[in-house]
């Protein structure tokens, strides 16, 4: 294991400097993800045009690897269709959980491979994609409960 | 940093004790292990081990019923670990010590079997604000069942707790104060005898949770003079899943069981069963024998090393860690309280505890990073989490330098 590779330099750029992080307003869905075992939490507001994830934001309180993986979702999935959007989590959490698993054509988000090598901090990294799925996936965004990560 | 007043040349040989702990010859990514996550688990000495592997390999057998040899045998070690245990905390006799799994259990035992029955709508239970979950949740849980209401005494911005504050809070509604001798988020030491004495001049039940002070302090419940003292084996150099609950004998005499099972009775009919007397009465089903020896044997090992030199030895680390740690810019400690037991709490500004953790780690430093199950210790000082170091006898100055240095690096990589 390398701290090298967890804390790559994208990661920590993203922590120091979240892109897309703040309120959006009006927004189509807000849901809150919760980490229990860390107290984590983060708010994930999105915007979409029919299909499309027109905006996305995100603000909260979390380690460096929750921060820098919320930050790289809001760019990735920015004006991606919901239908990419969720295969986009899917190929993430791949990432995150096999060891097998290819980053390819997965740009920036490539930094988070890191992260399988430390299973005590994959929570940290998908919060924020659990987060956005609830959101995505759900009929009426407006009245979602929580995400946790438990 | 190696030649500070405060490393005082103590007696106690802290180098020394450490051989006894073969856990603590390890290496982790290839360092000697630190281990400063004691407030969370401590590590067993060769005495508990042996103990415990000995029982397993020679004398494992149901305990209380058996009339063959190895059933006598380890019900003599099971109860004479309950006799040891008497001893180490000054119970009056065996009756008072109750083998549970851990504090845990022993607070949940208090609230279904002594507060349950008793309390009224409107009642009132006391607590701190500084209390682990398990000396909450509990205390909820029986309050959402009997319409009792649970009243939580202020701490300052230091992690005290003033006796005069929770007094004001103490009224005839109150049925049992409940609080923690040392906090596990903040090390804090609470004035366990101040505190019972005015629960008591208002006749109020006490319940002192234990589970942090037992490592540090001496502790002897008659001189607490507390009516409950709940802790668990595996910080006290013990085994998991084995604690005790001592309670003063005439309210377990009149506390119906907590669990009905074997051991617990006299006689059973479909009709009616009479119940086995203290301490059986509330030990049912097959009980962690081996953890109980186990803990026994820890408290045995306590008992023949120099325990005020390990206390002065932990204190000195403690200020060490303190002065030290508190050198580092950017870095707070959380819970200053005058009387602490040897934790420091502490957050780093710039470097979440989560990160820090991950990265002292790779050091072979071992630290706990989160909300210690304590949330509303973290809500009242507006911290999601912090990073907690916290010191056994066995830990040295060196390795407070190692965790020093271990931070440095984390500092530097978010720099």
């Amino acid at each position: 294991m390398e701290l090298n590779d967890l804390y790559r330099d994208v990661i920590l750029d993203h922590n120091r400097k979240p892109r897309n992080f703040g309120v959006l307003e009006p927004a189509d869905a807000t849901v809150e993800g919760f980490n229990p075992l860390c107290g984590d939490r983060l708010t994930v507001r999105v915007k979409m045009d029919g299909e499309q994830i027109s905006d996305i934001r995100f603000e909260g309180q979390g380690c460096a690897i929750s921060t820098a993986s919320a930050s790289l979702m809001t760019e990735a999935v920015k004006g991606k269709s919901r239908a990419e959007a969720l295969g986009l989590f899917d190929r993430v959490h791949h990432l995150l959980t096999d060891d097998a698993a290819s980053s390819d054509e997965l740009g920036k988000l490539a930094a988070l491979s890191g992260v399988r090598e430390y299973p005590a901090r994959v929570k940290c990294a998908s919060l924020c994609w659990h987060t956005l799925v609830s959101a995505l996936k759900s009929p009426d965004p407006q009245q979602l409960a929580a995400v946790s990560t438990e | 940093m190696k030649n500070t007043a405060l490393k005082k040349d103590l007696h106690f040989d802290a180098a020394a004790v450490r051989a006894d702990f073969p856990v603590l010859a390890r290496m982790v990514h290839g360092k000697p292990l630190v281990y400063l996550d004691n407030g969370a688990s401590s590590q067993r000495p060769n005495a508990v081990i042996n103990a415990v592997d000995d029982y397993e390999r020679h004398h494992h057998a149901n305990i209380h019923r058996g009339v063959h040899t190895l059933s006598q045998e380890a019900t003599n070690l099971y109860e004479a670990a309950r006799d040891r245990l008497v001893t180490f905390i000054n119970a009056r006799s065996r009756h008072e010590v109750l083998f549970v799994r851990g504090t845990t259990e022993a607070i949940n035992l208090v609230a279904q079997s002594y507060a349950r029955p008793l309390l009224k709508s409107g009642d009132e239970i006391l607590i701190t604000y500084l209390e682990h979950h398990a000396n909450i949740v509990p205390w909820q849980l029986v309050c959402e069942q009997t319409g009792a209401k649970l009243v939580v005494a202020p701490m300052d911005e230091h992690g005290e707790v003033h006796v005069a504050e929770v007094e004001a809070l103490m009224n005839e509604r109150t049925r049992l104060f409940a609080f923690a001798h040392v906090s596990n988020a903040l090390g804090t030491v609470l004035p366990v005898r101040r505190l019972v004495a005015a629960a008591k001049a208002r006749g109020i039940t006490t319940l002192v949770d234990g589970a942090q002070a037992v490592p540090h302090l001496p502790v002897d419940v008659q001189e607490l003079d507390c009516d409950f003292y709940a802790f668990s084996g595996h910080k006290l150099f013990g085994p998991t899943g084995i604690g005790v609950l001592y309670g003063r004998e005439a309210l377990l005499e009149k506390m119906p069981p907590w669990q009905g099972g074997g051991d617990m009775i006299l006689s059973v009919t479909f009709k009616k069963t009479t119940y086995n007397a203290l301490p059986y009465k509330f030990e049912a089903g097959t009980p962690n024998i081996s953890g109980a020896i186990g803990l026994g044997a820890a408290v045995d090992y306590l008992e023949r090393l120099d325990l005020a030199g390990a206390h002065a030895h932990e204190h000195a680390l403690l200020a060490y860690a303190t002065e030290t740690l508190g050198k580092i810019d950017a870095l707070r400690i959380v819970g200053t309280a005058r009387d602490k037991a040897s934790l420091v709490s502490f957050v780093v500004a710039g470097v979440h505890p989560h990160d820090l953790g991950t990265i002292l780690d790779e050091d072979g430093v071992a630290i706990r990073t989160g909300h210690h199950c304590a949330m509303p210790v973290m809500d009242y000082f507006k911290l999601a989490a912090t990073a907690r170091a916290s010191f056994a006898f066995y830990n040295t100055f060196e390795e407070v330098d190692r965790l020093n240095a271990a931070i440095g690096r984390a500092r530097s990589i978010f720099a």
